[in-house]
Protein backbone atom coordinates (compact mmCIF):
# COMPACT_ATOMS: atom_id res chain seq x y z
CA UNK A 1 0.00 0.00 0.00
CA UNK A 2 2.74 2.37 1.09
CA UNK A 3 4.75 1.47 -1.95
CA UNK A 4 1.80 2.18 -4.30
CA UNK A 5 1.46 5.63 -2.79
CA UNK A 6 5.14 6.50 -3.20
CA UNK A 7 5.09 5.28 -6.78
CA UNK A 8 2.11 7.51 -7.48
CA UNK A 9 3.73 10.58 -5.92
CA UNK A 10 6.85 9.92 -7.92
CA UNK A 11 4.74 9.72 -11.06
CA UNK A 12 3.00 12.99 -10.25
CA UNK A 13 6.31 14.69 -9.54
CA UNK A 14 7.60 13.49 -12.86
CA UNK A 15 4.57 14.97 -14.63
CA UNK A 16 5.08 18.32 -12.95
CA UNK A 17 8.76 18.34 -13.86
CA UNK A 18 7.99 17.56 -17.48
CA UNK A 19 5.49 20.41 -17.61
CA UNK A 20 8.06 22.81 -16.20
CA UNK A 21 10.66 21.77 -18.77
CA UNK A 22 8.27 22.33 -21.62
CA UNK A 23 7.19 25.72 -20.34
CA UNK A 24 10.81 26.83 -19.87
CA UNK A 25 11.65 25.89 -23.44
CA UNK A 26 8.64 27.76 -24.74
CA UNK A 27 9.63 30.88 -22.84
CA UNK A 28 13.23 30.52 -23.94
CA UNK A 29 12.25 30.39 -27.61
CA UNK A 30 9.98 33.44 -27.25
CA UNK A 31 12.57 35.50 -25.39
CA UNK A 32 15.42 34.63 -27.72
CA UNK A 33 13.27 35.43 -30.75
CA UNK A 34 12.36 38.84 -29.38
CA UNK A 35 15.89 39.65 -28.23
CA UNK A 36 17.40 38.52 -31.50
CA UNK A 37 14.96 40.72 -33.37
CA UNK A 38 15.70 43.69 -31.13
CA UNK A 39 19.45 43.26 -31.39
CA UNK A 40 19.48 42.71 -35.17
CA UNK A 41 17.39 45.82 -35.60
CA UNK A 42 19.60 47.90 -33.31
CA UNK A 43 22.79 46.65 -34.98
CA UNK A 44 21.32 47.22 -38.48
CA UNK A 45 21.67 43.55 -39.40
CA UNK A 46 18.15 43.95 -40.72
CA UNK A 47 16.62 47.16 -41.97
CA UNK A 48 14.78 48.68 -38.98
CA UNK A 49 12.56 50.67 -41.36
CA UNK A 50 11.20 47.47 -42.85
CA UNK A 51 11.28 45.05 -39.95
CA UNK A 52 10.82 47.48 -37.07
CA UNK A 53 11.77 46.22 -33.61
CA UNK A 54 10.03 44.92 -30.50
CA UNK A 55 10.57 48.14 -28.56
CA UNK A 56 9.20 50.31 -31.35
CA UNK A 57 6.19 48.04 -31.70
CA UNK A 58 5.54 48.13 -27.98
CA UNK A 59 5.80 51.92 -27.89
CA UNK A 60 3.57 52.34 -30.89
CA UNK A 61 0.98 49.97 -29.46
CA UNK A 62 1.12 51.75 -26.13
CA UNK A 63 0.51 55.10 -27.76
CA UNK A 64 -2.35 53.84 -29.86
CA UNK A 65 -4.03 52.17 -26.94
CA UNK A 66 -3.68 55.32 -24.85
CA UNK A 67 -5.35 57.52 -27.45
CA UNK A 68 -7.95 54.81 -28.05
CA UNK A 69 -7.45 54.47 -31.79
CA UNK A 70 -6.22 50.88 -31.61
CA UNK A 71 -9.19 49.85 -29.56
CA UNK A 72 -11.61 51.13 -32.20
CA UNK A 73 -9.87 49.23 -34.98
CA UNK A 74 -9.58 46.13 -32.87
CA UNK A 75 -13.22 46.04 -31.87
CA UNK A 76 -14.39 46.61 -35.44
CA UNK A 77 -12.36 43.68 -36.73
CA UNK A 78 -13.31 41.48 -33.82
CA UNK A 79 -17.00 42.23 -34.30
CA UNK A 80 -16.82 41.43 -38.02
CA UNK A 81 -14.90 38.22 -37.44
CA UNK A 82 -17.18 36.89 -34.74
CA UNK A 83 -20.26 37.66 -36.79
CA UNK A 84 -18.78 36.12 -39.92
CA UNK A 85 -17.79 33.06 -37.92
CA UNK A 86 -21.22 32.59 -36.36
CA UNK A 87 -23.17 33.17 -39.56
CA UNK A 88 -20.81 30.96 -41.53
CA UNK A 89 -21.05 28.06 -39.11
CA UNK A 90 -24.79 28.22 -38.49
CA UNK A 91 -25.48 28.94 -42.15
CA UNK A 92 -23.39 25.96 -43.21
CA UNK A 93 -25.21 23.63 -40.84
CA UNK A 94 -28.60 24.91 -42.02
CA UNK A 95 -27.72 24.50 -45.70
CA UNK A 96 -26.33 21.02 -45.00
CA UNK A 97 -29.57 20.11 -43.24
CA UNK A 98 -31.69 21.26 -46.15
CA UNK A 99 -29.47 19.28 -48.53
CA UNK A 100 -29.96 16.23 -46.34
CA UNK A 101 -33.71 16.69 -46.18
CA UNK A 102 -34.11 16.34 -49.93
CA UNK A 103 -32.04 13.97 -51.93
CA UNK A 104 -33.18 15.61 -55.12
CA UNK A 105 -32.21 19.07 -53.90
CA UNK A 106 -28.75 17.88 -52.92
CA UNK A 107 -28.21 16.31 -56.32
CA UNK A 108 -29.35 19.46 -58.08
CA UNK A 109 -27.00 21.59 -55.96
CA UNK A 110 -24.02 19.26 -56.25
CA UNK A 111 -22.16 20.88 -59.20
CA UNK A 112 -22.69 24.37 -57.81
CA UNK A 113 -21.28 23.37 -54.44
CA UNK A 114 -18.28 21.75 -56.09
CA UNK A 115 -17.51 24.92 -58.05
CA UNK A 116 -18.10 27.21 -55.08
CA UNK A 117 -15.86 25.07 -52.92
CA UNK A 118 -13.04 25.01 -55.45
CA UNK A 119 -13.33 28.76 -55.98
CA UNK A 120 -11.02 30.91 -53.83
CA UNK A 121 -13.71 32.87 -52.02
CA UNK A 122 -11.59 35.97 -51.44
CA UNK A 123 -11.45 36.37 -55.23
CA UNK A 124 -15.12 37.29 -55.05
CA UNK A 125 -14.22 40.33 -52.92
CA UNK A 126 -14.60 43.05 -55.55
CA UNK A 127 -17.97 41.70 -56.66
CA UNK A 128 -19.26 41.57 -53.09
CA UNK A 129 -18.15 45.14 -52.51
CA UNK A 130 -19.88 46.30 -55.67
CA UNK A 131 -23.03 44.46 -54.69
CA UNK A 132 -23.20 45.26 -50.97
CA UNK A 133 -21.37 48.56 -50.82
CA UNK A 134 -18.07 49.36 -49.09
CA UNK A 135 -18.87 48.76 -45.44
CA UNK A 136 -19.32 46.28 -42.64
CA UNK A 137 -21.81 44.25 -44.60
CA UNK A 138 -19.31 43.38 -47.33
CA UNK A 139 -16.61 42.48 -44.86
CA UNK A 140 -18.86 40.30 -42.74
CA UNK A 141 -20.05 38.62 -45.94
CA UNK A 142 -16.45 37.85 -46.80
CA UNK A 143 -15.86 36.41 -43.34
CA UNK A 144 -18.92 34.24 -43.68
CA UNK A 145 -18.38 33.20 -47.29
CA UNK A 146 -14.96 31.75 -46.62
CA UNK A 147 -16.31 29.32 -44.01
CA UNK A 148 -19.86 28.57 -45.12
CA UNK A 149 -19.22 26.32 -48.13
CA UNK A 150 -16.65 24.12 -46.46
CA UNK A 151 -18.92 23.84 -43.40
CA UNK A 152 -21.81 22.84 -45.64
CA UNK A 153 -19.83 20.15 -47.42
CA UNK A 154 -18.18 18.73 -44.32
CA UNK A 155 -21.36 18.62 -42.26
CA UNK A 156 -23.43 17.27 -45.15
CA UNK A 157 -21.03 14.41 -45.73
CA UNK A 158 -21.02 13.70 -41.98
CA UNK A 159 -24.84 13.57 -42.07
CA UNK A 160 -24.61 10.95 -44.78
CA UNK A 161 -22.10 8.86 -42.89
CA UNK A 162 -24.40 8.30 -39.93
CA UNK A 163 -25.11 4.57 -39.63
CA UNK A 164 -28.45 4.06 -41.44
CA UNK A 165 -29.44 1.48 -38.85
CA UNK A 166 -30.21 4.22 -36.33
CA UNK A 167 -32.75 5.58 -38.77
CA UNK A 168 -34.04 2.06 -39.29
CA UNK A 169 -34.73 1.77 -35.57
CA UNK A 170 -36.56 5.10 -35.59
CA UNK A 171 -38.54 4.35 -38.72
CA UNK A 172 -39.68 1.07 -37.25
CA UNK A 173 -41.42 3.22 -34.64
CA UNK A 174 -42.93 5.24 -37.47
CA UNK A 175 -40.62 8.25 -37.16
CA UNK A 176 -40.86 11.08 -39.69
CA UNK A 177 -37.83 12.37 -41.55
CA UNK A 178 -37.62 15.33 -39.18
CA UNK A 179 -37.70 13.02 -36.16
CA UNK A 180 -34.91 10.92 -37.70
CA UNK A 181 -32.89 14.10 -38.10
CA UNK A 182 -33.53 15.32 -34.59
CA UNK A 183 -33.02 12.00 -32.80
CA UNK A 184 -30.24 10.35 -34.79
CA UNK A 185 -28.59 12.27 -37.60
CA UNK A 186 -27.98 15.58 -35.86
CA UNK A 187 -26.75 14.28 -32.49
CA UNK A 188 -24.51 11.73 -34.23
CA UNK A 189 -22.95 14.54 -36.28
CA UNK A 190 -22.52 17.00 -33.42
CA UNK A 191 -18.84 16.13 -32.85
CA UNK A 192 -18.09 16.97 -36.49
CA UNK A 193 -19.98 20.25 -36.23
CA UNK A 194 -18.12 21.14 -33.06
CA UNK A 195 -14.74 20.41 -34.61
CA UNK A 196 -15.81 22.58 -37.55
CA UNK A 197 -15.97 25.55 -35.15
CA UNK A 198 -12.20 25.60 -34.71
CA UNK A 199 -11.54 25.48 -38.43
CA UNK A 200 -14.02 28.28 -39.03
CA UNK A 201 -12.37 30.65 -36.55
CA UNK A 202 -9.25 30.66 -38.72
CA UNK A 203 -11.20 30.92 -41.96
CA UNK A 204 -13.29 33.87 -40.80
CA UNK A 205 -10.13 35.80 -39.92
CA UNK A 206 -8.88 35.26 -43.48
CA UNK A 207 -12.12 36.54 -44.98
CA UNK A 208 -12.38 39.58 -42.74
CA UNK A 209 -8.75 40.71 -43.06
CA UNK A 210 -8.85 40.39 -46.85
CA UNK A 211 -12.18 42.24 -46.85
CA UNK A 212 -10.62 45.06 -44.87
CA UNK A 213 -7.63 45.16 -47.23
CA UNK A 214 -10.02 45.79 -50.06
CA UNK A 215 -12.41 48.31 -48.73
CA UNK A 216 -12.49 49.53 -45.18
CA UNK A 217 -11.69 52.75 -43.39
CA UNK A 218 -11.31 50.93 -40.07
CA UNK A 219 -10.06 47.67 -38.66
CA UNK A 220 -6.78 45.80 -38.30
CA UNK A 221 -6.70 44.82 -41.98
CA UNK A 222 -7.06 48.48 -42.83
CA UNK A 223 -4.21 49.40 -40.48
CA UNK A 224 -1.93 46.88 -42.18
CA UNK A 225 -2.67 48.24 -45.65
CA UNK A 226 -2.44 51.83 -44.44
CA UNK A 227 0.90 51.19 -42.73
CA UNK A 228 2.15 49.52 -45.89
CA UNK A 229 1.14 52.48 -48.04
CA UNK A 230 2.71 55.13 -45.81
CA UNK A 231 5.77 52.94 -45.19
CA UNK A 232 5.07 52.66 -41.46
CA UNK A 233 6.07 49.06 -40.88
CA UNK A 234 5.94 49.44 -37.14
CA UNK A 235 2.19 49.91 -37.58
CA UNK A 236 1.99 46.83 -39.81
CA UNK A 237 3.85 44.72 -37.27
CA UNK A 238 1.79 46.05 -34.36
CA UNK A 239 -1.41 45.10 -36.14
CA UNK A 240 -0.04 41.65 -36.85
CA UNK A 241 0.79 41.17 -33.19
CA UNK A 242 -2.73 42.18 -32.17
CA UNK A 243 -4.25 39.85 -34.78
CA UNK A 244 -2.12 36.96 -33.56
CA UNK A 245 -3.18 37.55 -29.96
CA UNK A 246 -6.87 37.94 -30.79
CA UNK A 247 -6.97 34.94 -33.10
CA UNK A 248 -5.28 32.77 -30.48
CA UNK A 249 -7.70 33.98 -27.81
CA UNK A 250 -10.70 33.29 -29.99
CA UNK A 251 -9.37 29.84 -30.75
CA UNK A 252 -8.95 29.12 -27.05
CA UNK A 253 -12.46 30.35 -26.28
CA UNK A 254 -13.91 28.16 -29.03
CA UNK A 255 -11.95 25.27 -27.58
CA UNK A 256 -13.59 25.93 -24.21
CA UNK A 257 -17.01 26.09 -25.83
CA UNK A 258 -16.23 22.85 -27.60
CA UNK A 259 -15.33 21.09 -24.38
CA UNK A 260 -18.43 22.43 -22.70
CA UNK A 261 -20.63 21.32 -25.60
CA UNK A 262 -19.15 17.83 -25.61
CA UNK A 263 -19.76 17.47 -21.90
CA UNK A 264 -23.28 18.81 -21.96
CA UNK A 265 -24.62 17.10 -25.05
CA UNK A 266 -23.43 13.62 -24.22
CA UNK B 1 -57.52 -17.21 -37.70
CA UNK B 2 -54.70 -15.76 -39.74
CA UNK B 3 -53.29 -12.62 -38.32
CA UNK B 4 -50.43 -11.59 -40.56
CA UNK B 5 -50.57 -12.81 -44.16
CA UNK B 6 -47.98 -12.58 -46.91
CA UNK B 7 -49.53 -13.32 -50.27
CA UNK B 8 -47.19 -13.97 -53.20
CA UNK B 9 -44.77 -11.29 -52.13
CA UNK B 10 -41.80 -10.54 -54.36
CA UNK B 11 -39.18 -7.88 -53.96
CA UNK B 12 -36.62 -6.38 -56.30
CA UNK B 13 -33.74 -4.10 -55.37
CA UNK B 14 -32.97 -1.74 -58.23
CA UNK B 15 -29.71 0.04 -58.90
CA UNK B 16 -28.40 2.15 -61.73
CA UNK B 17 -27.25 -0.72 -63.91
CA UNK B 18 -29.21 -3.71 -62.79
CA UNK B 19 -31.41 -5.24 -60.16
CA UNK B 20 -31.55 -8.11 -57.70
CA UNK B 21 -34.65 -10.18 -57.22
CA UNK B 22 -34.38 -10.72 -53.48
CA UNK B 23 -37.73 -12.46 -52.92
CA UNK B 24 -40.05 -14.46 -55.15
CA UNK B 25 -43.58 -15.55 -54.38
CA UNK B 26 -43.29 -15.62 -50.62
CA UNK B 27 -46.55 -16.72 -49.04
CA UNK B 28 -47.13 -17.61 -45.41
CA UNK B 29 -49.32 -16.70 -42.51
CA UNK B 30 -48.59 -15.99 -38.89
CA UNK B 31 -51.30 -16.77 -36.35
CA UNK B 32 -51.86 -14.71 -33.26
CA UNK B 33 -49.46 -15.83 -30.55
CA UNK B 34 -47.46 -17.94 -32.97
CA UNK B 35 -43.68 -17.95 -33.18
CA UNK B 36 -42.09 -18.57 -36.58
CA UNK B 37 -38.40 -18.85 -37.42
CA UNK B 38 -36.83 -18.15 -40.79
CA UNK B 39 -33.75 -20.21 -41.57
CA UNK B 40 -31.71 -19.98 -44.70
CA UNK B 41 -28.38 -19.24 -46.32
CA UNK B 42 -26.93 -15.75 -46.20
CA UNK B 43 -28.45 -13.41 -48.74
CA UNK B 44 -31.67 -15.37 -49.23
CA UNK B 45 -33.78 -12.36 -48.28
CA UNK B 46 -34.62 -12.94 -44.62
CA UNK B 47 -33.91 -9.38 -43.57
CA UNK B 48 -35.80 -8.15 -46.60
CA UNK B 49 -38.94 -10.00 -45.44
CA UNK B 50 -38.72 -8.41 -42.00
CA UNK B 51 -38.15 -4.94 -43.43
CA UNK B 52 -41.23 -5.29 -45.61
CA UNK B 53 -43.39 -6.46 -42.70
CA UNK B 54 -42.13 -3.62 -40.52
CA UNK B 55 -43.04 -1.12 -43.23
CA UNK B 56 -39.50 0.18 -43.77
CA UNK B 57 -40.14 -0.23 -47.48
CA UNK B 58 -42.84 -1.69 -49.69
CA UNK B 59 -42.62 -4.95 -51.60
CA UNK B 60 -42.54 -4.61 -55.38
CA UNK B 61 -45.24 -7.28 -55.90
CA UNK B 62 -47.86 -9.07 -53.83
CA UNK B 63 -49.74 -8.20 -50.66
CA UNK B 64 -48.99 -8.08 -46.96
CA UNK B 65 -52.03 -7.86 -44.73
CA UNK B 66 -52.51 -7.63 -40.99
CA UNK B 67 -56.03 -8.53 -39.80
CA UNK B 68 -57.17 -8.33 -43.42
CA UNK B 69 -55.96 -4.76 -43.86
CA UNK B 70 -52.88 -3.78 -45.88
CA UNK B 71 -49.95 -3.57 -43.50
CA UNK B 72 -49.38 0.09 -44.34
CA UNK B 73 -52.84 1.00 -43.01
CA UNK B 74 -52.65 -1.11 -39.91
CA UNK B 75 -52.53 0.67 -36.58
CA UNK B 76 -51.08 -2.31 -34.74
CA UNK B 77 -47.55 -1.72 -33.60
CA UNK B 78 -44.79 -3.90 -34.95
CA UNK B 79 -41.54 -4.17 -33.02
CA UNK B 80 -38.32 -4.64 -34.96
CA UNK B 81 -35.18 -5.76 -33.22
CA UNK B 82 -31.97 -5.68 -35.25
CA UNK B 83 -28.93 -7.92 -35.16
CA UNK B 84 -26.96 -5.32 -33.24
CA UNK B 85 -28.57 -3.30 -30.51
CA UNK B 86 -28.14 0.15 -32.11
CA UNK B 87 -28.68 1.88 -28.81
CA UNK B 88 -28.12 5.62 -29.20
CA UNK B 89 -24.80 6.30 -27.47
CA UNK B 90 -25.70 9.89 -26.55
CA UNK B 91 -28.89 8.86 -24.72
CA UNK B 92 -29.13 7.26 -21.31
CA UNK B 93 -30.48 3.72 -21.00
CA UNK B 94 -33.84 5.06 -19.89
CA UNK B 95 -34.08 7.53 -22.80
CA UNK B 96 -33.11 4.74 -25.14
CA UNK B 97 -35.87 2.55 -23.77
CA UNK B 98 -38.32 5.43 -24.12
CA UNK B 99 -37.48 6.12 -27.76
CA UNK B 100 -40.66 4.48 -29.09
CA UNK B 101 -43.07 6.49 -26.91
CA UNK B 102 -41.16 9.65 -27.78
CA UNK B 103 -41.54 9.07 -31.51
CA UNK B 104 -45.19 8.14 -31.30
CA UNK B 105 -45.92 11.00 -28.89
CA UNK B 106 -47.16 8.46 -26.45
CA UNK B 107 -46.78 10.50 -23.29
CA UNK B 108 -43.19 9.81 -22.36
CA UNK B 109 -43.63 10.64 -18.68
CA UNK B 110 -46.33 8.09 -18.00
CA UNK B 111 -44.26 5.46 -19.84
CA UNK B 112 -41.30 6.01 -17.53
CA UNK B 113 -42.73 3.68 -14.96
CA UNK B 114 -43.37 1.00 -17.59
CA UNK B 115 -39.82 1.37 -18.87
CA UNK B 116 -38.29 0.99 -15.41
CA UNK B 117 -40.49 -2.00 -14.73
CA UNK B 118 -39.53 -3.68 -18.00
CA UNK B 119 -35.85 -2.99 -17.35
CA UNK B 120 -36.20 -4.66 -14.00
CA UNK B 121 -38.02 -7.58 -15.58
CA UNK B 122 -35.09 -8.25 -17.91
CA UNK B 123 -32.72 -8.05 -14.96
CA UNK B 124 -31.42 -4.53 -15.44
CA UNK B 125 -32.39 -2.55 -12.39
CA UNK B 126 -30.21 0.40 -11.51
CA UNK B 127 -28.74 1.10 -14.93
CA UNK B 128 -31.42 3.57 -16.08
CA UNK B 129 -29.13 6.59 -15.89
CA UNK B 130 -26.07 4.96 -17.38
CA UNK B 131 -24.95 5.27 -20.97
CA UNK B 132 -24.88 2.34 -23.44
CA UNK B 133 -21.06 2.26 -23.55
CA UNK B 134 -21.04 1.35 -19.87
CA UNK B 135 -22.99 -1.89 -20.49
CA UNK B 136 -21.93 -5.31 -21.73
CA UNK B 137 -23.15 -6.72 -25.04
CA UNK B 138 -25.78 -8.93 -23.41
CA UNK B 139 -27.08 -6.07 -21.26
CA UNK B 140 -27.30 -3.78 -24.27
CA UNK B 141 -29.25 -6.35 -26.23
CA UNK B 142 -31.67 -6.60 -23.29
CA UNK B 143 -32.13 -2.83 -23.35
CA UNK B 144 -32.86 -3.10 -27.07
CA UNK B 145 -35.46 -5.74 -26.20
CA UNK B 146 -37.10 -3.36 -23.73
CA UNK B 147 -37.06 -0.60 -26.32
CA UNK B 148 -38.83 -2.94 -28.74
CA UNK B 149 -41.39 -4.17 -26.21
CA UNK B 150 -42.35 -0.84 -24.70
CA UNK B 151 -44.75 0.18 -27.46
CA UNK B 152 -46.56 -3.09 -26.81
CA UNK B 153 -46.19 -4.42 -30.36
CA UNK B 154 -48.49 -7.20 -31.44
CA UNK B 155 -45.81 -8.69 -33.64
CA UNK B 156 -42.13 -8.89 -32.84
CA UNK B 157 -39.59 -9.10 -35.66
CA UNK B 158 -36.23 -10.40 -34.47
CA UNK B 159 -33.35 -10.23 -36.96
CA UNK B 160 -30.60 -12.45 -35.53
CA UNK B 161 -30.83 -10.62 -32.23
CA UNK B 162 -28.54 -13.02 -30.38
CA UNK B 163 -25.89 -13.74 -32.99
CA UNK B 164 -23.36 -11.25 -31.64
CA UNK B 165 -23.45 -12.71 -28.14
CA UNK B 166 -21.49 -15.47 -26.48
CA UNK B 167 -23.19 -18.84 -26.16
CA UNK B 168 -24.16 -18.61 -22.50
CA UNK B 169 -25.59 -15.12 -22.73
CA UNK B 170 -27.42 -16.18 -25.84
CA UNK B 171 -29.12 -19.15 -24.14
CA UNK B 172 -30.16 -16.98 -21.22
CA UNK B 173 -31.60 -14.32 -23.50
CA UNK B 174 -33.46 -16.93 -25.51
CA UNK B 175 -35.08 -18.09 -22.28
CA UNK B 176 -35.95 -14.54 -21.33
CA UNK B 177 -37.46 -13.66 -24.70
CA UNK B 178 -39.33 -16.97 -24.84
CA UNK B 179 -40.81 -16.35 -21.42
CA UNK B 180 -41.77 -12.74 -22.13
CA UNK B 181 -43.45 -13.61 -25.41
CA UNK B 182 -45.41 -16.43 -23.80
CA UNK B 183 -46.62 -14.27 -20.90
CA UNK B 184 -47.63 -11.34 -23.10
CA UNK B 185 -48.98 -13.64 -25.78
CA UNK B 186 -47.17 -12.04 -28.69
CA UNK B 187 -46.55 -13.25 -32.21
CA UNK B 188 -43.00 -13.23 -33.46
CA UNK B 189 -40.83 -13.90 -36.48
CA UNK B 190 -37.22 -14.77 -35.74
CA UNK B 191 -34.44 -14.75 -38.30
CA UNK B 192 -31.50 -16.93 -37.34
CA UNK B 193 -28.65 -19.02 -38.67
CA UNK B 194 -28.78 -21.32 -35.68
CA UNK B 195 -30.95 -24.39 -36.20
CA UNK B 196 -30.93 -25.10 -32.48
CA UNK B 197 -32.19 -21.66 -31.66
CA UNK B 198 -34.95 -21.97 -34.26
CA UNK B 199 -36.18 -25.26 -32.82
CA UNK B 200 -35.85 -24.11 -29.25
CA UNK B 201 -37.88 -20.96 -29.69
CA UNK B 202 -40.48 -21.47 -32.37
CA UNK B 203 -43.70 -23.24 -33.24
CA UNK B 204 -42.90 -23.44 -36.91
CA UNK B 205 -39.71 -23.16 -38.96
CA UNK B 206 -39.58 -21.94 -42.54
CA UNK B 207 -36.47 -22.98 -44.46
CA UNK B 208 -35.66 -20.65 -47.32
CA UNK B 209 -33.84 -21.11 -50.59
CA UNK B 210 -31.91 -18.38 -52.32
CA UNK B 211 -31.50 -16.64 -55.67
CA UNK B 212 -34.22 -15.45 -55.55
CA UNK B 213 -35.42 -16.04 -52.00
CA UNK B 214 -38.23 -18.53 -51.73
CA UNK B 215 -39.78 -20.62 -48.98
CA UNK B 216 -38.51 -24.12 -49.58
CA UNK B 217 -40.00 -26.06 -46.73
CA UNK B 218 -41.97 -25.63 -43.56
CA UNK B 219 -41.36 -27.70 -40.40
CA UNK B 220 -43.77 -27.91 -37.47
CA UNK B 221 -42.04 -28.11 -34.12
CA UNK B 222 -43.49 -31.04 -32.11
CA UNK B 223 -46.02 -29.96 -29.51
CA UNK B 224 -43.90 -31.41 -26.66
CA UNK B 225 -41.12 -28.95 -27.43
CA UNK B 226 -43.21 -25.85 -27.77
CA UNK B 227 -44.08 -25.17 -24.17
CA UNK B 228 -40.60 -25.80 -22.85
CA UNK B 229 -38.04 -23.13 -22.24
CA UNK B 230 -35.30 -22.98 -24.94
CA UNK B 231 -32.65 -24.45 -22.68
CA UNK B 232 -34.82 -27.48 -21.84
CA UNK B 233 -35.82 -28.08 -25.45
CA UNK B 234 -32.24 -28.76 -26.41
CA UNK B 235 -32.19 -31.79 -24.10
CA UNK B 236 -35.37 -33.38 -25.49
CA UNK B 237 -34.96 -36.49 -27.71
CA UNK B 238 -37.27 -35.09 -30.37
CA UNK B 239 -35.04 -32.05 -30.67
CA UNK B 240 -32.26 -34.07 -32.30
CA UNK B 241 -34.61 -35.70 -34.82
CA UNK B 242 -35.92 -32.35 -36.03
CA UNK B 243 -32.43 -30.89 -36.01
CA UNK B 244 -31.20 -33.61 -38.37
CA UNK B 245 -34.14 -33.15 -40.74
CA UNK B 246 -33.57 -29.42 -41.02
CA UNK B 247 -29.84 -29.93 -41.35
CA UNK B 248 -30.43 -32.28 -44.30
CA UNK B 249 -32.74 -29.74 -45.94
CA UNK B 250 -30.18 -26.95 -45.59
CA UNK B 251 -27.41 -29.21 -46.94
CA UNK B 252 -29.60 -29.88 -49.96
CA UNK B 253 -29.98 -26.12 -50.45
CA UNK B 254 -26.23 -25.66 -50.24
CA UNK B 255 -25.69 -28.28 -52.93
CA UNK B 256 -28.26 -26.68 -55.23
CA UNK B 257 -26.64 -23.33 -54.68
CA UNK B 258 -23.25 -24.82 -55.58
CA UNK B 259 -24.65 -26.25 -58.78
CA UNK B 260 -26.50 -23.14 -59.89
CA UNK B 261 -23.65 -20.73 -59.35
N1 LIG C 1 -30.38 -2.16 -49.70
C1 LIG C 1 -30.13 -3.08 -50.64
N2 LIG C 1 -29.83 -2.72 -51.90
C2 LIG C 1 -29.58 -3.63 -52.84
N3 LIG C 1 -29.59 -4.95 -52.65
C3 LIG C 1 -29.87 -5.41 -51.43
C4 LIG C 1 -30.15 -4.48 -50.35
N4 LIG C 1 -30.40 -5.20 -49.25
C5 LIG C 1 -30.27 -6.49 -49.61
N5 LIG C 1 -29.97 -6.63 -50.92
C6 LIG C 1 -29.78 -7.88 -51.64
O1 LIG C 1 -30.95 -8.67 -51.48
C7 LIG C 1 -30.64 -10.01 -51.17
C8 LIG C 1 -31.26 -10.40 -49.86
O2 LIG C 1 -30.69 -9.65 -48.83
P1 LIG C 1 -31.10 -9.81 -47.29
O3 LIG C 1 -30.33 -8.80 -46.53
O4 LIG C 1 -32.56 -9.78 -47.17
O5 LIG C 1 -30.53 -11.28 -46.98
P2 LIG C 1 -30.47 -12.07 -45.60
O6 LIG C 1 -31.16 -13.36 -45.84
O7 LIG C 1 -30.97 -11.24 -44.49
O8 LIG C 1 -28.91 -12.31 -45.45
P3 LIG C 1 -28.05 -12.45 -44.11
O9 LIG C 1 -28.34 -13.79 -43.55
O10 LIG C 1 -26.63 -12.36 -44.59
O11 LIG C 1 -28.43 -11.32 -43.21
C9 LIG C 1 -29.12 -10.11 -51.20
O12 LIG C 1 -28.74 -10.65 -52.45
C10 LIG C 1 -28.65 -8.70 -51.06
O13 LIG C 1 -27.47 -8.52 -51.82
MG1 LIG D 1 -30.00 -10.33 -42.75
Amino acid sequence: MKNDETLFTAYQKNLKRERKIILSWQLLILISFISLWEVSSKMYWIDPLLFSSPTRITLSLFERFINGSMFTHLSVTLFETILGFIIGTIGGVIIASSLWSSNRFSRIMDPYLVVLNAMPKVALGPIIIVALGPGYLSIITMGFLVSVIITTLTVYSAFNEVDPNYEKVLKSFGATKWQCFKEAVFPATLPTIISMLKVNVGLSWVGVIVGEYLVSKQGLGYLIIYGFQVFDFTLVMSSLVIIAILAAMMYKIVERIERWLIKNTK
Amino acid sequence: MSFLTLDRVSHHYFYKNGYTKALENISFTLKEGEFISLLGPSGCGKSTILSIISGLFKQTEGHVTLENKPITESKLAIGYMLQQDYLFPWKTILSNALLGPKITNNNEDSMRQTALQLLEEVGLSGVADKYPTELSGGMRQRVALVRTLINDPKILLLDEPFSALDYQTKLKLEDLVGKLLKTYHKSAILVTHDIGEAIAMSDRILVMGSNPGTIAKSFEVPIELRNQLPLEVRKHPKYQILFDKIWAELEEKEKQKGRSS
